[in-house]
């Protein structure tokens, strides 16, 4: 019967410790870099470190270049923030990039309404506040179809992201400056009315800052209250929720509310503290590689931090390659393409165990 | 000489971890015959077919069909060898029509040709006696018409052995009539038959022979003809073994819970419970037998608060007996059941899935019940770490240590887990379900231990088993069920085994209609 055994078995591990998990990583991420250094040389003839040089150098070359990683790569963690919630309850929020352009959207009609009329600080309050109600907004009415008929969230949140960008268009159309331009422009260029101001002199620092006292408070949030309890249990599984007296469909709703809300505010500061003009590439797909954050990062929104500087940096340094080296833009994105992939793949090794057939026979012996 | 059995099973032994489903054991399908396969409850009935349809892959053992070995690695592999199976929990697309339904997974071009199924359908229809409409949508269909349709597949897709899965558990006695006489007609065309089945009566009516398994052994055949209900009950349930539980008379028993006239339906509109009425007592332990499927979940469930009930039924918690105060519990949800200070402890039948959460540890599962206690927004860290050390200590959990997920625990340990934290919260009322199943005997008798202990303490115990020696010689009295109905509440002290047998298999004529 052996014969008709197949030749490899997956099987499900049981968990692997922490240092030998990380140690795959490292080694999926130097087979990566070894990989790309391949298919660099190979297809440009160009020297691969002098490649990966350049890469640092796109990302922190400079103090102005490590802010703007630093900018870019706070606002992709913010979302990824905002995802966490809802990802924990394995409520699948692919609709981040809509829950983002409202907040943006919000944010851009209150600095452009208001701009005059409230000083900075009431600006940036207002402009937070209803973003970050805009985005809960876009939250909670796919949360209330999931919870009211079992309607699928994935579908759901993917759709309201195109009447998002839909309601952007408009918004553009009737905020454009100069007439014709097709785009807002920045907005109060001259005053700078409810722009997220400078914090010791860096123009970027008040967003980091924002940003990381977010990753904390959501990492309490998940592991240490109540609210953070009933997620974890309704995400694991809804029957042990209802065994519990928790009621599944205030869960759901509650927690896409703070989802989308913190997506909102990630709105806010693309908004209000780095683009100053809203158009429908404010969000540019970041709702998208967010997903990607949080997946990598299990949730857990400090390891969040440095996956998204990661992805922020390959995507600057594939900028960097592109123009520095004359390179087409697609080959930059080959490199990225298989860092990621390499990391990706990695989650498949350290979650299962790949056995060939002539040593499960043996394992099965000693484990027996 | 052409070969006499479709299939002869040889030796076969499965077994799940420490669990041994299926131990060394043998079956044989006669060409053109309809056999029984009867046992209780985890007896292993399913996991052999399952191995004979491709699902599981036997750890040993030898499978014929026509004479010739097989092997069967998947359900791709049954059905080119003519084996079907219909399984109890059927396997159809919604929102597809019959024939959209048939043809999933067959070989064959891009292009569905309706018609031509269409036509195929109908002649296998007429040649049987089926009833089915090719472009009925499954959603409009009745739980007897899916079954059809499942048949119908499986003979679409050239069945010579049928294995149907206890299917007449759905079916009204006029629906079960119609199945007989299409298996009749299938009999008669030569198709090879195994019908999974507790149901003696039908066992008799519908089979030439029968095979009866016991705790995963086969303990033998006989043809129909020569059986009778005394003899496939002894067969089935075995000699009474004496397994010394102590058990005390109940000390002052007072009616705590009263259930009327319980009537559940589940969302395919089947009748589950059929007007149920039982009074549970603190102080003893009431023990609820029956097969499978026969209401004992959704009893629980009613109970607990987790499942809505048909207008009417009413289950009254009296906290201090039956003069005192009477509370409503039906229509509550388990959360305003806890908020009204009923102590109602629950160990359901899937532990991993509903009594705990499978990812967390064991302290994170203690919190399940209390961790909304107290105004503060934050779940107390300190109490659930000290309940799980208790129980760790106190029950002799083995875990690497109480930061391990739950999941990773053994059976055993992982449903100590769950007493232990249904017992810490000082209950008034203790359901439990199938609370020793696939647990080794010192475990077994730890939980025997806990249960006594709580009666003494003067906690209604409820507790649905399937082992009748440990039923008869744990529970003061034990309700039967069958088929949904309550068919008798018998003595546990005086009661006998064959007795419970047959009242699990045949409804009496009283509770029945």
């Amino acid at each position: 019967m052996n014969n008709h055994e197949p030749l490899i078995h997956i099987a499900r591990r049981d968990g692997l410790v922490w240092w030998r998990a990380w140690c795959v990583r490292l080694v999926s991420l130097i087979l990566a870099l070894l990989v790309s250094a391949l298919f660099i040389y190979s297809i440009t003839k160009l020297n691969p470190a002098k490649v990966y040089a350049a890469m640092w150098e796109g990302a922190f070359g400079s103090a102005r270049r490590a802010w703007i990683t630093a900018r870019d790569a706070s606002i992709l963690l913010c979302i990824g923030v905002g995802l966490a919630p809802a990802f924990m309850m394995r409520f699948w929020n692919v609709g981040a990039e809509g829950q983002m352009l409202m907040g943006g959207c919000a944010t851009a009609a209150v600095l452009i309404y208001c701009g005059g009329a409230l000083s900075t600080f009431q600006l940036l309050l207002l402009s937070a506040v209803v973003s970050v109600a805009a985005g809960a907004v876009w939250g909670v009415i796919p949360a209330f179809f999931k919870a009211r008929w079992n309607t699928n969230e994935t579908l759901f949140t993917l759709m309201m992201n195109y009447i998002a960008i839909q309601i952007t268009c408009f918004l553009v159309a009737l905020w454009e400056n100069p007439k014709g331009s097709n785009s807002v422009g920045v907005i109060n260029q001259q005053t700078q009315a409810g722009w997220l101001p400078a914090l010791f002199g860096k123009q970027y620092l008040l967003n980091v800052v924002i940003v990381l006292a977010l990753t904390v408070a959501m990492y309490l949030y998940l592991k240490y209250t109540k609210h953070g309890y009933e997620i974890s249990v309704v995400g694991e599984s809804e029957n042990t929720a209802r065994y519990a007296g928790i009621s599944v469909k205030r869960v759901i709703v509650r927690t896409m509310a703070l989802s989308g809300a913190v997506c909102g505010l990630s709105g806010f500061i693309a908004v209000a503290g780095a683009s100053h003009t809203i158009s429908t590439s404010t969000a540019g797909g970041r709702g998208f590689t967010a997903i990607i954050v949080a997946w990598m990062a299990k949730f857990n929104t400090f390891v969040m931090i440095v996956i998204a500087l990661l992805l922020v940096f390959l995507e600057k340094g594939a900028v960097q390659i592109a123009s520095q080296f004359h390179l087409n833009d697609y080959a930059s994105d080959v490199v990225t393409g298989i860092i990621l992939f390499f990391l990706l793949g990695s989650e498949f090794f350290i979650q299962y165990t790949v056995r060939f057939r002539s040593h499960s026979q043996k394992n099965e012996e000693v484990e027996a | 000489m052409a070969e006499e059995f479709a299939v002869r099973m040889v030796n076969i032994t499965k077994t799940f971890g420490h669990v041994t489903a299926n131990d060394k054991v043998y079956l044989e399908l006669r060409k053109g015959e309809i056999l029984s396969l009867l046992g209780e409850n985890g007896s292993g009935k399913t996991t052999l077919m399952n191995m004979l349809s491709g699902i599981y892959f036997p750890d040993s053992g030898q499978i014929y069909i026509d004479g010739r070995e097989v092997t069967i690695a998947s359900p791709h592999d049954a059905y080119r060898l003519g084996i079907g199976m219909v399984h109890q929990h059927f396997k159809l697309v919604d929102v597809l029509t019959a024939a959209e339904n048939i043809a999933l997974g067959l070989p064959g071009g891009a292009v569905v040709d309706r018609k031509a199924i269409a036509a195929r359908v109908r002649q296998i229809c007429d040649r049987y006696g089926f009833d089915v409409d090719p472009d009925k949508k499954i959603y409009d269909m009745s739980v007897s018409e899916k079954q059809t349709l499942e048949i119908v597949k499986t003979l679409y897709r050239g069945a010579e052995i049928l294995i149907l899965d206890e299917p007449t558990a759905v079916l009204t006695p006029q629906e079960t009539e119609k199945l007989f006489a299409v298996m009749r007609n299938m009999r008669a065309d030569g198709k090879s038959i195994i019908i999974i089945t507790h149901k003696l009566n039908e066992v008799l009516e519908i089979s030439d022979r029968v095979t009866v398994l016991r705790k995963g052994e086969y303990i033998g055949d006989m043809d129909t003809a020569k059986a009778d209900v005394r003899a496939l009950t002894d067969m089935m349930v075995g000699r009474t073994v004496t397994l010394n539980i102590q058990r005390d008379a109940p000390a002052d028993p007072q009616r705590r819970l009263e259930i009327r006239n319980l009537t559940v339906k589940d969302k395919d509109g089947v009748t589950r419970l059929d007007d149920i009425n039982l009074d549970v007592y603190a102080g003893e332990i009431l023990g609820v037998a029956g097969v499978s499927g026969c209401g004992q979940k959704e009893l629980l469930e009613a109970i607990a608060g987790l499942q809505p009930a048909v207008s009417g039924s009413s289950i009254k918690y009296r906290p201090t007996g039956p003069e005192g105060p009477a509370e409503e519990m039906l229509g509550l949800g388990p959360r305003a059941v806890s908020d009204r200070g009923i102590r109602l402890a629950f160990v359901p039948e899937d532990r991993l899935g509903m009594g705990l959460v499978a990812s967390m540890n064991i302290a994170g599962n203690m919190m399940l019940k209390e961790y909304r206690s107290g105004k503060s927004p934050l779940v107390e860290r300190r109490r659930p770490y000290d309940m799980a050390r208790d129980i760790v200590r106190e029950l002799e959990v083995v875990t690497p240590s109480i930061e391990t997920p739950v999941r990773r625990l053994s059976g055993g340990n992982v449903q100590k887990v769950l007493v232990g934290r249904e017992i810490a919260m000082h209950p008034t009322v203790l359901m439990s379900a199938y609370a020793v199943r696939g647990l080794d005997i010192n475990t077994s008798y730890t939980i025997y231990r806990l249960l006594n202990e709580q009666k003494k303490a003067g906690v209604a115990v409820i507790y649905v088993g399937e082992d009748l020696d440990v039923l008869l010689q744990l529970c003061d009295r034990i309700a039967v069920l069958c088929g949904g109905r309550l068919n008798d509440i018998v003595d546990g002290r005086t009661a006998t085994k064959e007795q419970v047998g047959y009242l699990m298999t045949n409804l009496n004529k009283e509770a029945g209609v």
